[in-house]
């Protein structure tokens, strides 16, 4: 039973993902992954999705920071806000940045039908991945390894990289490569915010839509099969650097 | 230890804030404001439109299709994956994981190969009358599909930790099986199994870009209520789309609150 319900709505149309975009030849495959307008998505698929995950890597870490080892009121609040992201249909992210940072932007910020809206979004909707990540392992770090580093002359920034940021990067890194899958595949935050203008704004996924409203199902089919097999490699990678976090564990 | 001294600190909550204020707080507080700045009947009446209600309508069919069945499976897999070993258990395994890293639109194009007109199953489907794509069948398989993982992976840890002695004892004492599942396992997992249940029902409830590859987004007819939002907004019609907006949202705060409710008992 549960090997025909996980067939019939999950790998029964992956595979047919798989099949259309080698219908027309493995020389047609190319060609539409490779047009210009693919390549410019996906280019700026990428790019942007690179860019968010640095960003959250420093930010993530800090707040995750904050959240375990500073004190203030209103401080569970705000631990709980941290997944509203992951609660919030995409759909509302995108209508909700819009109006703060759109063309009625009441504090004259209006980034919309640009890139930055894109970098912008993408940041909202992975917040909560690196901070997610990161938080149990820090609550389960040992102060007195720190503190013997503190009574042995080392800086905070020393303590930081060499006591801290080690037994923090299993769990980074795995934080980083979910926010990075979420990224590449984002579509509804972003469908509203960056206008979706081919060669400029239009990502991956709002290309793949574009080709599926155009009748052109190889070439959605195509452009699907490269997020499919980015998407692979990712869950890929959280699994590896999963069993190396829990192997430092003992 | 560091960031013990008092400006470090300070320091680094400020920034850690500011961010958060300016990317999240901001943001949702003012789209709060937008729709309630002219009272509470503008955002009524636009909740009340046939449209707006047959896109509730049908979002609430989605959830009450799509969740029991993701709940069933979800605790069915989990007690498979935890209590079997059989050849392709980590295959399953790792297929569990796929609808959380794949591309909502590629997932509702994967479902239109199959079960649409030119698909795998059209021919077939066309024949005997059915129609899953640009209809309701549709949207609940996008939902399901990308709901998927919540519950089996909030209830697999669960069913690891309480182990299987007291299911021993119980089939010792007489039980059948059925018995022993209703009496003893789903009462210690049923924490686990509210939890996704929760995580579930906010995905299907806000689930945007599969539903709107399968959907055809037909106002007033295949349009659930993210669906709405959007069509709204394209329309011009702002205060319609903020209304929907906020009604999704308040959701969201309601899962949210659900969430550290139930949330398994670890750190913070």
């Amino acid at each position: 039973m549960v090997m025909l319900y996980l067939s019939a709505i999950v790998l029964l149309p992956l595979a047919a993902i798989l099949a259309e975009s080698t219908s027309e030849g493995t020389g047609t495959f190319w060609s539409q992954v490779t047009g210009p307008q693919a390549v410019a998505a996906l280019k700026l698929t990428v790019i942007c999705s690179l860019i968010v995950v640095v960003i959250n890597a420093v930010t993530g870490t800090l707040i995750a920071w904050v959240l375990v080892r500073d004190e203030f009121r209103g401080k569970k609040l705000l631990n709980a806000i941290i997944d509203l992201p992951f609660a919030l249909p995409t759909i509302v992210a995108g209508i909700t940045l819009l109006t703060l940072y759109g063309n009625e932007s009441p504090v004259g910020i209006d980034v919309a039908f640009t890139r930055v809206a894109v970098v912008f979004a993408l940041l909202f909707v992975t917040l909560p991945f690196v901070v997610r990540a990161v938080q149990p392992v820090l609550l389960e770090l040992d102060h007195e390894v720190e503190e013997a580093a503190a009574s042995l002359g080392a800086s905070g920034p020393t303590i930081f990289r060499r006591v801290v940021f080690p037994n923090l990067l299993p769990g980074l890194l795995a934080g980083v490569a979910l926010a990075f899958a979420r990224a590449l595949g984002e579509f509804g935050s972003l469908v509203l915010i960056s206008g979706n203008i081919p060669f400029q704004t239009e990502v991956a996924s709002v290309l793949i839509r574009g080709q599926i409203e155009n009748n052109n199902m190889a070439g959605a089919a195509a452009v699907s099969v490269v997020l499919l097999v980015a998407s692979l490699v990712l869950v890929g990678c959280v699994t590896l650097l999963q069993r190396w976090g829990s192997r430092r564990d003992r | 230890m560091i960031g013990s001294s008092t400006a470090s600190r300070l320091t680094l909550r400020t920034v850690a804030l500011a961010y958060l204020g300016v990317l999240l707080i901001a943001p949702v507080g003012l789209i709060f404001y937008r729709t309630f700045e002219h009272g509470l009947s503008a955002p009524f009446e636009a909740m009340t439109t046939p449209d707006a209600l047959h896109a509730f309508q049908l979002t609430l069919i989605t959830v009450a299709i799509a969740v029991p069945l993701n709940a069933i499976f979800g605790v069915g897999c989990a007690l498979i994956l935890v209590r079997q070993r059989f050849r392709g258990r980590g295959l399953i395994n790792a297929v569990i994981d796929l609808p959380f890293a794949i591309s909502p639109v590629v997932i509702g194009l994967s479902l239109i190969l199959v079960y649409g007109q030119t698909g795998w199953f059209g021919d077939w489907l066309a024949e005997h009358g059915i129609r899953i794509i640009f209809s309701t069948p549709g949207i609940v398989m996008a939902c399901i599909f990308v709901s998927l993982p919540f519950t089996v992976r909030e209830v697999m840890p669960v069913l690891q930790e309480i182990g299987t002695e007291q299911e021993q004892a119980a089939s010792t004492l007489g039980a059948n099986p059925w018995q022993t599942f209703w009496r003893v396992t789903l009462p210690s997992i049923r924490w686990g199994v509210g939890y996704g249940v929760v995580l579930t029902t906010a995905r299907v409830l806000g689930e945007f870009g599969a539903v709107t590859i399968v959907s055809g987004n037909i106002t007033g007819q295949t349009q659930t209520l993210p669906l709405f939002v959007e069509s709204q907004y394209r329309n011009f019609n702002i205060t319609g789309a903020y209304a929907a907006a906020i009604v999704l949202a308040l959701v969201a705060f309601a899962t949210l609150f659900a969430m550290n409710r139930f949330k398994p008992k670890e750190g913070t």
